[in-house]
């Protein structure tokens, strides 16, 4: 039996179905927790030409999820590993691995010579960067992102549809909407996710009707529940874009972010002479019961700085370090200087709290 | 009116909750953020879209319908 006989036995795929697949080429822009279920199925789909950009190295706190990955592959390029991986699972298509960043030098060429863009990133500049690339070029885009244990999944310029733009026209602040590394994800989500963008991606390609454009589909991991919600085109968005003559980066990455200083262990400091400062909402916990510290929501804090002493060194957290290097940012606008964020939030903070008591 | 508002994300942590029921006079999109941004302070430093009946609507869209959703962009990958 061929390897595609199962799909072609379908007769909505047939052997014409799998001639369409064979023909397509497809890029699939980071793999990690998203590219990499995305890749495995269209590799295994007889997809005949994969496209993978990534520039970054697999760390075995990917393995839970990236599950193309082995852990002897840490260390490596992501696009190098999954590439030899892939040719592993199906040496008849052929794979293009890219082990460097998408950027506005590169997108463009990239984009032409692929008939379907995803997108596996895990932040606002390349998503961004994908949206406005595929718009010059003509090319669909399939998008899944995540949170914790939700998950988005659309299907973006395609047959006149909206694109991401249209649902989110500006990029968010700074710092607000954490990623994966910042706040953790359920490992499976990705699966789940990844995998039906993979599926879109097969619809696409064989010119299904019902392809999931002008729809953002969100799924919670924890209640299994999905809302569809109607997007529409917005036609000024999508023209703002084809006029402009480049494609425009927007400075998202956290290297372009104005430094702040954070710190990811208490045993250097004396707790005493540390004013701690918690900038989460007064609701929010857990609460630390071994240390004294003052509660200053970061919407209130302008309004507060006089209940903080900047006299002495201060540590600010919050829920997962985003907020706090928010707060960091505000209090240097105001004039003060000497405050640093706790990197990770609350829960890293208990366990360097612990990890104190444990050495004294 | 009675509104149902589903909160996604990192809002739904904002919120505390994932639903809930609120009593809403009138208006458009922006006076609804108006009466969320005095029960949730910090939601003003999010970047969201609003949703009425299963469909993203702009902040000077009336609220008519019952069904509401909070929706943040998504970074994870």
């Amino acid at each position: 039996m061929g390897r595609y006989d199962r799909h072609i036995i379908l007769k909505e795929v047939g052997q014409e179905g799998q001639l369409k697949l064979s023909g397509a080429k497809v890029l699939v822009v980071g793999a990690g927790g998203l590219g990499c279920p995305i890749l495995q199925y269209l590799t295994a789909a007889g997809i005949g030409t994969l496209g993978i950009i990534d520039f970054d190295i697999v760390e075995v706190s990917n393995l839970h999820r990236q599950i193309l990955f082995k852990t002897s592959d840490i260390g490596i390029n992501k696009a190098l590993a999954a590439q030899k991986q892939l040719l592993d699972l199906n040496p008849t298509i052929s794979i293009e691995a890219y082990p460097e960043r998408l950027t506005s030098k590169n997108a463009l060429q990239l984009c032409s010579v692929y008939d379907v863009i995803v997108d596996g990133t895990d932040n606002f500049t390349t998503r961004y960067l994908i949206n406005d690339a595929v718009i010059k070029t003509g090319k669909p885009m399939v998008y899944g992102a995540i949170f914790k244990f939700e998950g988005q999944l659309s299907v973006f310029n395609y047959q006149n549809g909206p694109s991401y733009r249209c649902l989110f026209p500006k990029p968010p602040k700074k710092g607000f909407i954490p990623n994966c590394n910042e706040v953790g994800v359920l490992g499976v989500l990705t699966g789940i996710i990844g995998t039906m963008m993979a599926n879109e991606v097969i619809k696409i390609i064989l010119k299904f009707s019902d392809v999931l454009s002008g729809v953002l589909l969100c799924y919670d991991s924890r209640t299994t529940k999905m809302s569809k919600l109607k997007i529409n085109r917005n036609q000024s968005e999508i023209d703002h874009i084809i006029n402009q003559t480049e494609l425009q980066e927007i400075q998202e990455n956290t290297q372009c972010e104005p430094l702040i200083d954070e710190i990811t262990e208490l045993n250097n400091l004396i707790l005493s002479q540390i004013e701690f400062i918690d900038v989460r909402e007064k609701h929010e916990k857990p609460k630390i019961t071994s240390l004294n510290y003052k509660q200053v929501p970061l919407s209130q804090i302008k309004e507060h700085l006089d209940i903080i002493n900047s006299n002495k060194k201060i540590v600010v957290f919050c829920q997962s370090g985003s907020r706090s290097k928010k707060a960091v940012e505000l209090l240097k606008d105001c004039g003060i200087n000497n405050a640093v964020s706790f990197k990770g939030g609350v829960m890293n903070m208990i366990t360097s709290l612990k990890n104190i008591k444990n050495e004294t | 009116m009675t509104l149902n508002i589903k909160y996604f994300g990192l809002i739904a942590e904002i919120t505390n909750c994932n639903e809930e029921i609120l009593d809403f006079f009138e208006g458009s999109g922006s006076c609804l953020l108006e009466l969320l941004f005095q029960k949730y302070p910090t939601l003003v430093e999010i970047d969201f879209q609003i949703a009425q009946n299963q469909e993203i609507i702009s902040k000077n869209t009336i609220i008519t319908g019952s069904e509401l959703a909070l929706l943040p962009p998504f970074s994870g990958g």
